[in-house]
């Protein structure tokens, strides 16, 4: 495939507020080029989104024993796009005793991802 | 055997209910729906007509000036909101005039007190948002207006108290006359009856047919209102009706006993006993037609809209009175405006004709006073007090926009007849009637509302029947 | 139970605890400072946010809901700030003598007064609900508004419902596809009315394009179907005048409808005291110092005018919570040490303040500007910096951004792309103030461009 062809995506960054409209342009040699970032963290995202999306996941699991029912929690850090809904199918039927402390692990390693899932609010015990 | 059996648990049945529990009888109420007053009592203008509308000699007059006599009595005893705010009916044109007239005349045929002609300048001191275009109208001092449910719901307690049945969730299927009374199959059962009284709105004509072979048919005629916020409760003091024009029956403006601004209703004969959903045109015919009387519609303060069906016979008349061709079968059938005035008289009319069926004697013990909720917004400092130190959840507010507390909700859910849906508890104490119409309470009343009927909150309902809110827990997708 | 503070603030959200916390470092005692909250815990609508995206302009990282409200809770605990929580204002007057006195209740204190120099409304705001709308049909379990089915999901852990159909393109509204597409839910469409999203671009981008969650704008609901449960929406596309198009009535069944269809600011206790609003808004009209027309009473967050982002609520209320510390420092000097003349100076003080609001510089909006936050600028009272934030009313492609003293430009920023659905800002400088002595007004343009 010698052919001489670029690919245009068009994206909006989403790293800050601002979101920026992005063009990320795939020449043919495999580089990428991003134009209509403000900051480098645009051209970051651009980059990203293209050659591996990832994001953070948030969800909820059952709380046992707790002054709340549920606890909210997330992947400690971004995990591959693709494997956001085996995260939350990983929370299936957990449910965890009270007292939980914010950022305490919930889950390691969820879906084979390397990332853990931590709790994002503190739940006493009732 | 029961001596009574009332189809209907809406203002019609209760107030009956209520009249006969005066009595030493057996009486039972079925009621398909899952609550008191979620027919046509639950969707209407909440009006107290004056009585100048009805024919002389019919029933409708009769009935509605009884009723409108007796509504402030029956309001202080039974404990339910209800003012004489007066009605005006707008003449639009000098052509118009003499239709002013006849109505005045009529109006004083039926006995209606008070009744006078406005003009202009006069009625522009009574209500200065009027939109001008009145060139006079038919004053009625004697207008008001009541909470619909308030009534319905405070004549079935009273009811309740003094002994009669209630049975919900409980639809009648078949009714057969039998040598002595009636035999009524249910969904929860046969019932027999040595009476019956038919007050079963838009259905009546429906059982009514089933032991007469004098047929009555009932068409539904919808009405569309719109509700607007309190802050445009005052834009009218008074009823606001329109004499009809060439633009057909006209809409009436008036306020709420609670205070709100209330437009409509639209009259549309239908087809489905059930079709109790607004329709985009029928909205905006509310809106524009309100236009004619006054000025500015505030269309932007909408805060909900809803559809009544009215149960129009065709003889235009209430049918009310033993069928002739069914003994001991007491219809109370056709009853459209002015039914919700008429109810107190509808009552104690059908009372008397069961008498003379089964007499009985008066019970010794009859309470006839009953008190409804404490309200934590209309009540002083001083009370407001009182009650948080009898209750302590009176201080918990649960529906900030009409101010409504944990405690009056714990009320509504364990009185006679308690509320056990989120309907139930909004007819009961307003929670989720006001401007966020129940976004920001109505988790927590199905919260209070599980927790104190000792149900899950999966299982509480919005009016009974499959009208749940929650469909399953997190995660737990079907496929 | 009569109780004597110097700020009272109602409200525990972000807000609220922001502007506690500043109000303390501004040099007010810990108990004089009062936090009053309805629900059972600090933190208001951030508990439910689960969602990620918080934080980034505060804390530099991106945090969620609970964690950014976790950051604000444990100053205000650590400072001993006191909070009374499900805790309801119902009432608050603002008395001659420039005091005001907030009238409470909860379970354990019944009924109560708390006296107060300042006031700071940080009530947030609540959803459009669907009467407000006025969507014909049926009235059927299964509508609820974003917040209400995010309250189920994320507080709950229930679902309400299956099969979902949005209307609005609200913040809450996208999350919540995602939220309910995640925990097993299918939603089948977004409804817009508007030719935009009211929403954040990354919200649109991560809650319904990962999903493939279709969009539809210029869309509404026109009819709900079902008596018990919904069944049903039809949807319809409208015209220009957002007015349903005959023809393109499109029946889609769900079980649930969800609304997004914007936020309006809880004011109820604020026009009670007499609070002017504004109409666009809905919030109260401040000046620079975010004080209402009652002296001493300020207002902040979402209860001001509805936000974007949580991090600018943050910067808002803390701004607040200074102005309110300094206007009690005022009051306090105005006192002069002599009870019998504390009404009258009091009353002085509340006089002078009318008459610097006289002196007060209106900002304007022009173009697609719709409002200014503040409306109102007294350059003697600014600091160097003031932040003037403003929505847009349209999507602006190449959009000119200048603010005008009078007729002169005396900034012009090029922005390529402004949305109703971002917050935006500008920035003045007291010392540019300065140089237009007997200025008339401010004036904030967006226009298109024309090159």
């Amino acid at each position: 495939m010698s052919e001489k062809k670029e690919n245009k995506t068009e994206l909006t960054c989403i790293r800050c507020p601002i979101g920026c409209l992005l063009t990320v342009t795939e020449r043919s040699d495999g580089t990428l080029d991003v134009e209509g970032n403000t900051c480098k963290r645009g051209e970051e995202y651009g980059r990203k989104e293209l050659s591996n999306p990832t994001r953070i996941v948030t969800s909820t699991v059952r709380v046992k024993n707790g002054s709340h029912f549920m606890v909210s929690v997330k992947t400690k850090e971004d995990v591959p796009k693709g494997k956001m809904k085996d995260c939350i199918e990983a929370l299936k039927g957990i449910e965890v005793e009270a007292p939980i402390h914010i950022g305490e692990v919930i889950l390691s390693n969820v879906a084979g991802t390397g990332v853990d899932i931590v709790a994002t609010k503190s739940v006493e015990r009732r | 055997m029961y001596d009574v059996i009332i189809i209907g648990a809406g203002v019609s049945g209760c107030s009956v209910a209520r009249e006969l529990s005066a009595y030493n009888r057996k009486v039972a109420v079925l009621e398909r729906a899952s609550d008191i007053c979620e027919g046509t009592s639950k969707a209407n203008s909440g009006i107290v007509h004056a009585g100048y509308d009805a024919k002389p000699g019919t029933m409708k007059a009769a009935m509605n000036l009884r009723g409108n006599r007796l509504m402030e009595s029956l309001s202080r005893q039974l404990d339910f909101p209800f003012r004489q705010n007066g009605s005006l009916v707008l003449c639009f044109s000098e052509k118009d005039r003499d239709k002013l007239e006849e109505l005045l005349e009529k109006g004083t045929k039926n006995g209606v007190e008070g009744l006078r002609i406005v003009e202009k300048e006069e009625l522009r001191e009574l209500e200065p948002n009027l939109s001008g275009q009145a060139v006079a109208a038919l004053y009625a001092p004697t207008g008001g207006i009541v909470c619909p449910f308030g009534l319905t719901i405070a004549l079935a307690e009273n009811a309740s108290v003094n002994g009669v049945e209630f049975h919900l969730d409980t639809e009648v299927k078949e009714i057969k006359k039998l040598e002595e009374g009636y035999r009524i199959e249910t969904s929860k059962g046969v019932f027999s009856s040595r009476t019956v009284v038919n007050a079963a709105g838009v259905y009546a004509d429906t059982f009514h047919n089933m032991v007469s072979g004098r047929k009555l048919h009932i068409v539904p005629r919808k009405g569309e209102y719109c509700l607007c916020d309190k802050t445009v409760g005052n834009y009218v003091s008074h009823t606001i009706f329109q004499l009809p024009t060439e633009y057909g029956k006209g809409v009436l403006v008036t306020p709420t006993v609670h205070g709100n601004l209330m437009l409509g209703p639209t009259a549309v004969d239908i087809e489905e006993k059930e079709g109790v959903n607004t329709t985009g045109q029928g909205l905006g015919d509310v809106l524009e037609r309100s236009g004619l009387s006054i000025q500015k519609v505030p269309a932007g303060k909408v805060i909900t809209s809803f559809a009544g069906l009215r149960a129009h016979e065709d003889g235009g008349d209430f049918v009310i009175g033993e069928s002739e061709d069914a003994k001991g079968f007491i219809d109370v059938a056709g009853i459209e405006s002015p039914g919700l005035t008429s109810a107190p008289a509808i009552g104690e009319y059908v009372a008397e004709l069961i008498q003379k069926i089964i007499p009985a004697e008066k019970k010794e013990d009859f309470i006839e006073k009953r008190n409804g909720i404490p309200s934590m917004a209309e009540a002083d400092k001083e009370k407001r007090q009182e009650l948080i130190s009898q209750n302590p959840a009176y201080a918990n507010v649960i529906c900030r926009c009409e101010l409504v507390t944990e405690g009056e909700i714990m009320d509504a859910i364990h009185r006679p007849l308690g509320a056990t849906s989120l309907d139930g508890v909004k007819r009961r104490t307003r929670a989720g009637m006001g401007r966020c119409q129940s976004g920001f309470c109505s988790t927590k009343a199905v919260e209070i509302l599980a927790r104190e009927l000792g149900k899950d909150i999966g299982d509480i309902t919005k009016a009974g029947g499959k009208s749940v809110f929650l469909t399953g827990r997190n995660k737990e997708s079907d496929e | 139970m009569d109780r004597k503070a110097e700020i009272v603030i109602v409200g525990g959200g972000p807000a609220g605890l922001a502007a506690a916390a500043a109000a303390y470092k501004r040099g007010i005692d810990a108990e004089k400072i009062w936090i009053i909250e309805r629900d059972k815990e600090l933190g208001g609508i951030l508990n439910q946010c689960i969602h990620n995206g918080f934080g980034l302009h505060t804390f530099k990282e991106e945090l969620t809901g609970p964690e950014y409200a976790a950051r604000y809770i444990s100053q205000v605990k650590e400072i001993g700030i006191s909070c009374l929580l499900q805790t309801i204002v119902v009432d608050i007057q603002a008395d001659a003598d420039g005091k005001k006195r907030v009238v409470a209740m909860n379970r354990k204190d019944g009924l109560f007064e708390i006296e107060t120099e300042a006031v700071i409304l940080a009530m947030g705001c609540r959803e459009r609900p669907r009467g407000a709308l006025n969507i014909p049909g049926y009235r059927p379990a299964g509508i609820y508004s974003a917040g209400t089915a995010q309250h189920y999901v994320n507080i709950e852990g229930r679902m309400p419902g299956k099969e979902v159909v949005i209307l609005g393109s609200g913040d809450i509204g996208l999350i919540m596809a995602r939220r309910m597409t995640l925990e097993g839910a299918k939603v089948k469409l977004v409804a817009e009315l508007m030719p935009y999203s009211g929403g954040l671009k990354r919200n649109i981008v991560q809650c319904l394009d990962d999903f493939g969650i279709p969009l539809k704008l210029s869309h509404t609901v026109i009819d709900i179907d079902g008596k018990e449960r919904v069944k049903g929406v039809t949807v319809a596309q409208v015209d220009e005048n957002r007015k349903p198009i005959p023809g393109t009535e499109e029946y889609i069944s769900c079980d649930t409808l969800l609304l997004s269809c914007g936020l309006i600011p809880e004011n109820e206790l604020s026009t009670g005291m007499g609070v002017t609003l504004n109409p666009v808004t809905s919030g109260p009209v401040v000046n620079e110092s975010l004080e209402t027309n009652i002296p001493g009473v300020f207002a902040c967050g979402n209860v001001l005018h509805v936000h974007d982002l949580v991090d600018y609520v943050s910067e808002e209320a803390e701004n607040a919570g200074c102005h309110a510390a300094d206007y009690v420092r005022r009051m306090e000097k105005g006192e002069g040490g002599k009870a019998a003349k504390e009404a009258k100076e009091a009353g002085k003080e509340a006089g002078k303040g009318k008459e610097e609001g006289g002196m007060a510089i209106p900002v304007k909006c022009a173009g697609g500007v719709r409002y200014t936050v503040p409306s109102l600028v007294r350059p003697s009272c600014m600091q160097e910096e003031q932040i003037i934030r403003f929505r847009v009313g349209n999507v602006y492609k190449n959009a000119v951004l200048t603010v005008q003293f009078d007729d002169t430009v005396v900034m012009k920023i090029n922005k390529r792309v402004m949305a109703p659905g971002e917050m935006e800002q500008i920035k003045l400088k007291k010392s540019k103030l300065e140089e237009f002595p007997g200025l008339g007004e401010i004036t904030v343009v967006v226009e298109e461009s024309r090159l």
